[in-house]
């Protein structure tokens, strides 16, 4: 047996998809996260799907163990060993606030004041010794960070990145003093100036990887113990995997781990259903995730902010998050303008018609109340619902029950819309030429209107909404970023030297890949630059042909992106060379999607399980269909709504719905100026 | 015939898209323009006003706060000109630019566009935008002269004219503001990227108009207006009737030796707030002068600082009634001198207003912040790059104490949202060598909740020759304290040349201080303010930030000892 894993530990819910490459046989499970030790629940979901482990030879692991280690600030007692004169950087910052307007705000540094040490040594900006290491007092530093009992060590020079000999040298005399693996050197995993960015960036994964690194030894251990004989592998923030062994020694780079492995799913089955431009729309409960695929490519950022002032500067699939979910509150504000979050109530104590105490009105609650819920699932605290509808919104607005709630979800909708024009925009691209991927418990209830809003001309549900992070494990790709920072204005740049950095990058991720026991049907390279006008800071990444474009050929991309972009044209100033990047990506053998709803199930012809009124301007006799059951291949019209298991589509009037092979709905969204 | 009322959910969904539209306007003129002041610093701001009055309707949520009201100011100068003839009237295509500081303006580094949006055949909008010019000519590059004494050394005045005709760039105003403007080649950049943000805001603009009818965007706005109103007005009923008085001091004009004064007295009549500056100082000789636009702007965002929940509308002004500033330095006329007025001036004032209403509203407002940019200039020519270069190193300070923390420690300035550049890109592009980037130790102002910690740092110059100014503020007196807190620590600069350390005569300003290579200047910035008694502040805090050595142990004594 061959049988893929791909096993996602969320906040609430381990998720698990298991894949049979020859047959295309699918089996899944759903069960509950443990915490403290995540291992728990993903030991209980291969239990659940009834699968022998030692039939599996791969397991692909999401997990959100650092995630939620960095924003609890669950954090590993770490040191910092810095150049003298500079060990407040990380927590001085870039003189920032958390919001425009307010004064207040707290900012924590990821090491405390008396944890981070100064010794004497010093760079210049072109890597020349100013003042050379202080050895006997590196010594005593690194010997008082352990005697005050850290278990992991950051040493983090000014200007390494030009340098490193002296971080190189701490690194050799502090491995004799420390008693453990746990020591990273602030140019290792960012070779590039800024000192707050690179500092944090160390930092945080200095005090995650002592955590990550437990975790995952305990969990391959585990699944050694009951029988499985193969590798795990862990998915990394940029949508490739890396094998466990490795993954500790650069644990930061998992810290978007989660949504990037739902990224990964929706670029392979939008690869199969011939849509490679897709914005993906993930909506929880407390928050959505927005990310933008572009001609089948996932968009990766080394620049991402996981919160005010935690810049972690490593490759990442670009996932920008925003604060609205189901749980988001809708209120009246002290203008008597009606507004929807940011608040949530979260899962706890969530929605009022959760019937866990919440009592404030929420998305969720005005879904229930148009009948795009089933009420049945909710019982009594659906009347509750819509009693608190009536006192918190539709008395204060003079508005019925029902017209109170659509207004929660039109706002709810204009925001979250606005979220992810934004975030196209700011890639540069127009949402109209996306689809939306729907995914997430919520996501498949507002993404038609979303489109609607964005003039998205169609919606993709995927088969499973609610595992699509499991399934991007299995279908995830090994991948490998490389960044070399040139900073140059073009016609200085040594172009020979160009050729030779990205055929080198190439080269060493072709035989990272290669080094891996992983089966790769074909190995991949893509090569970018980022450039910029001479005298901007922004860049734009341009995507290169191939390993030696020529001077001007460089100059002529990028004014045609530029133009692209900002409609604006510079013929007199010349570009700025500033990074060559290059991703290297071993492709998996594509695998056999058609089977995430068994065929076994499926009725000959189309027959709604119920009909029930929903509310659209006013309630409508509407079909209600289970998912697993629909015909391979059907079409139906609006208004409709489709339940499964993990989520509800809503099909709104004068849309039309079909399915494909691999059991995707297409919604196509008209719209009056398309 | 009477409208029908506008529904509640389209009145909500077509603010969220007017709001919209100007964050897209500032996103597309950071992300395309060169000016690293704009593109890094977003020292710009985006909106979309009225027609009839230039009245704000709408601005991006990311824009410099003390444009907050003055892109209004600068819109409504423009229609009065072009009512009085003075302006030549608007046509489609057209963008005018502008950056007169008497005409609704800042100083003159911030140049303004505005385009005039028709919609069949009628002036419907206008939108417009500032944006920070790294240069407008004048007598130093940068424009902040800390010695001028008339606007002319500060730089180009440009009073509205049409850059754009129809569509098409007027390529001989250009010529001659290029001719009188440093580093030109790049400014094209800058203004085609300010031009396309315009462009794109009046592209999605008429979106929302397709789409929703000119007569409900219209009633809209209307009422969007109406409710900033009356959400302002009851969130003021909370400060209670009466008085609340306050003073704060501008170290010195720059010029003359002698610290100006802001007098301020804050009154609730009803639902309306009276700020009376009388009593406050003459125009000065230098250039810490404020005009009438940033006076009035500096009292909004201080407003808005401690009412962020009221939209960005005219309407939120409305309430809040600006008295007795002509005939003192915040309402300076042409010629005076006034490059200081956007960057520090403004903070004096909107620190006046935090004192003046602290006690009034003690959960909502804080202590004193550092409120100063901490601009710090270097000049000079590096023989090894056989280049001159401009450096500004901008720092940030303390925040205030508060009801819930202590102040936040190196926060950006109160009108500013910008980062200040990392050490290692200053020594990639400047020739000198940083000693120290560090907290500012015992800058926190104590309090129950102390002050946040300003920043200490020191700079030595590694080659050829160089000329040092400041514009800075608060070296005479810290950042107040509140109900029973104590100052923040002083704004310090202190020069060492030739091994001999100096402190500015204006202590926080100076001009052209010639510094030869391995000469140091280190700045302390001001700490916070801090929020209530000391003694009452939890021991165990006390201790953590004697453990962390963010007070010594003699200080602490001293500051928290009851």
């Amino acid at each position: 047996m061959s049988l893929i894993a791909g096993v996602d530990v969320g906040g609430t819910f381990t998720d698990l998809v298991i894949l049979d490459p020859a047959t295309g046989g699918l089996k899944m499970a759903k069960v509950p996260t443990t915490l403290p030790n995540q291992a728990g629940g993903v030991l209980a979901a291969f239990a659940a799907a009834e699968v022998n482990l030692a039939d599996i030879a791969l397991i692909v692991h999401g997990t959100t163990t650092t995630t939620n280690a960095v924003l609890e600030r669950n954090l590993c007692k770490t040191g910092l060993i810095t150049t003298q004169g500079f060990r407040d950087v990380l927590e001085l910052g870039r003189r920032t606030r958390p919001q425009a307007y307010g004064m207040k705000g707290q900012f924590r540094p990821v090491i405390p004041r008396d944890l981070r040490l100064e010794v004497p040594e010093r760079m210049d900006a072109l890597g020349n010794i100013v003042t050379h290491l202080d050895e006997p007092a590196l010594t005593q530093a690194v010997s008082q960070l352990r005697d005050q009992g850290c278990e992991s060590l950051v040493i983090h020079f000014l200007h390494a990145y030009a340098n490193p000999s002296h971080e190189l040298r701490a690194e050799e005399i502090a491995r004799q003093l420390w008693p453990n693996d746990h020591i990273t050197l602030g140019h290792a995993l960012l070779s590039e100036s800024r000192e707050f960015e690179r500092g944090v960036t160390a930092a945080v994964n200095a005090a995650v990887q002592p955590l990550l690194q437990r975790y995952i030894s305990r969990l391959a251990h585990d699944l050694r113990d009951q029988g499985y004989p193969g590798s795990l592998l862990v998915m990394n923030g940029n949508g490739g995997m890396v094998s466990a062994e490795k993954v500790a020694r650069e644990a930061v780079k998992t810290v978007m781990s989660g949504p990037a492995s739902g990224v990964m799913a929706a670029l392979a089955t939008g690869r199969r259903a011939g849509m490679p431009n897709l914005l993906t729309y993930d909506m929880g409960g407390t928050s959505t995730d927005v990310a933008m695929i572009r001609e089948g490519r996932a968009p990766v950022s080394n620049e991402i902010e996981v919160e005010h002032a935690m810049p972690i500067h490593v490759p990442m699939v670009d996932v920008r998050t925003v604060g609205a979910g189901g749980g988001s509150i809708a209120r009246i504000d002290a203008g008597g303008m009606l507004r929807v979050g940011p608040e949530s109530a979260g899962s706890y104590p969530g929605p009022v018609c959760y019937g866990r105490g919440g009592t404030l009105v929420t998305i969720s609650d005005a879904n229930l109340i148009l009948g795009r819920l089933p009420a049945a699932r909710f019982g009594v605290t659906a009347e509750a619902a819509r009693q608190a509808m009536q006192d918190q919104i539709a008395m204060p607005l003079g508005l019925s029950i029902e017209q109170a709630a659509e207004a929660v979800i039109r706002i709810a909708n204009t925001h979250m819309a606005g979220a992810i024009r934004m975030v196209s925009l700011s890639l540069g691209a127009d949402p109209r030429d996306f689809a939306l991927f729907a995914f997430g418990g919520a996501g498949p209830l507002h993404a038609v209107a979303l489109a609607q809003e964005l003039a998205v001309p169609r919606v993709l549900v995927p088969a499973r909404p609610g595992l699509t992070n499991a399934l991007g494990c299995v279908v995830a790709d090994l991948r490998h970023d490389f960044v070399r920072t040139l900073n140059q204005p073009l016609d200085l740049a040594d172009i020979a030297r160009v050729h030779s950095m990205l055929s080198a990058q190439e080269a060493e991720g072709r035989a990272m890949i290669a080094a891996e026991q992983v089966q790769v049907a074909s190995i991949e390279a893509e090569y970018t630059a980022d450039m910029q006008f001479i005298g901007q800071t922004h860049v734009l990444r341009i995507r290169l042909p191939n390993t030696s474009p020529s001077r001007e050929d460089l100059q002529t991309l990028f004014e045609a992106a530029y133009f692209a972009r900002f409609r604006v044209d510079l013929p007199s100033i010349r570009a700025n060379l500033v990074n060559l990047c290059v991703s290297v990506i071993g492709r998996r053998p594509e695998p056999d999607l058609g089977q995430l709803i068994p065929i076994s199930g499926r009725s000959e012809t189309l027959l709604p399980r119920e009909t029930r009124p929903v509310w659209f301007n006013g309630w409508v006799q509407t079909p209600v269909y289970w998912r697993d059951h629909m015909p391979l291949s059907a079409t139906l019209s609006g208004p409709a709504i489709i339940e499964q298991m993990d989520t509800t589509v809503l099909i709104d009037p004068g849309c039309h719905a079909s399915t494909d092979h691999d059991g995707n709905l297409i919604i196509e969204v008209p719209h009056a100026n398309t | 015939m009477p409208t029908p009322k506008i529904d509640p959910v389209t009145l909500a969904v077509i603010q969220a898209s007017l709001q919209q539209i100007c964050d897209e306007m500032d996103l597309t003129f950071s992300r395309a323009a060169f000016s690293p002041v704009i593109a890094e610093a977003n020292d710009r701001s985006d909106g979309i006003y009225a027609a009839e009055d230039g009245a704000l309707i709408a601005q991006g949520a990311q824009g410099l706060p003390v444009f907050v009201g003055v892109m209004q100011f600068s819109t409504q100068s423009l229609i009065a000109r072009i009512a009085a003839g003075i302006t030549a009237a608007p046509e489609p295509g057209d963008i005018y630019i502008v950056n007169d500081p008497y005409l609704g303006g800042t100083h003159l580094m911030d140049v303004r566009f505005v385009l005039p949006y028709f919609r069949n055949n009628r002036l419907a909008f206008w939108l417009s935008n500032t944006g920070h010019w790294p240069d407008t000519g004048g007598a130093v590059p940068g424009g902040f002269s800390a010695s001028a004494i008339s606007a002319e050394q500060e730089g180009l005045r440009l009073p509205p004219v049409k850059l754009f005709k129809r569509g098409e760039m007027d390529r001989e105003i250009w010529d001659i503001i290029r001719s009188n403007i440093r580093v030109s080649d790049q400014r094209i950049g800058d203004v085609k990227a300010q031009a396309s943000a315009l462009l794109v805001g009046a592209e999605r603009l008429t979106m929302l108009l397709d789409r929703y009818s000119d007569a409900t965007v219209a009633q809209a706005i209307a009422e969007i207006r109406k409710r900033a109103s009356q959400q302002m007005c009851k969130l003021i009923t909370l400060i209670p009737e009466g008085r609340h008085v306050s003073r704060a001091f501008i170290d010195s004009d720059g010029v003359v030796n002698e610290p100006l004064t802001i007098a301020l007295s804050v009154e609730r009549k009803g639902d309306r707030l009276h700020f009376d500056f009388a009593g406050s100082s003459p125009p000065c000789m230098g250039p810490m002068n404020s005009v009438r636009a940033t006076t009035l702007s500096s009292v909004y965002l201080a407003i808005r600082h401690i009412f962020p929940e009221v939209p960005l509308s005219a309407g939120a002004f409305e309430p809040l009634i600006v008295e007795n500033i002509a005939g003192t330095f915040l309402d300076a006329a042409y010629p005076r001198p006034v490059s200081g007025c956007a960057a520090e001036v403004s903070q004096r004032i909107a620190e006046a207003v935090f004192a003046a209403l602290v006690t009034a509203l003690p959960d909502r407002v804080t202590a004193s912040p550092a409120g100063t940019s901490g601009n710090f200039g270097l000049g000079g020519h590096d023989p090894l790059k056989g280049r001159d270069y401009v450096m500004y190193q901008i720092s940030g300070g303390g925040y205030g104490g508060n009801a819930d923390h202590d102040g936040l420690s190196n926060g950006c300035s109160t009108i500013g949202i910008s980062k200040a550049p990392p050490v290692e890109i200053m020594e990639q592009n400047f020739p000198v060598l940083y000693h120290r980037y560090a907290l500012h130790e015992g800058s926190g102002g104590a309090g129950q909740h102390r002050g946040g910690f300003g920043l200490d740092y020191e700079i030595e110059l590694l080659r050829g020759n160089a000329r040092a100014s400041f514009v800075m503020d608060h070296g005479r007196t810290g950042p107040q304290g509140a109900l029973g807190g104590q100052d923040g620590a002083v704004n310090r600069v202190e020069v060492t040349r030739k091994g001999v350390t100096s402190v500015p005569e204006h202590l926080s300003k100076a001009q052209d201080i010639a510094l030869t290579p391995g000469d140091r200047v280190r700045v302390r910035t001001p700490g916070g303010g801090g929020y209530g008694p000391p003694d009452q502040r939890d021991k165990a805090l006390i201790e953590e930030d004697l453990r962390l050595g963010r007070y010594s142990a003699e200080a602490s004594n001293r500051l928290f000892r009851a």
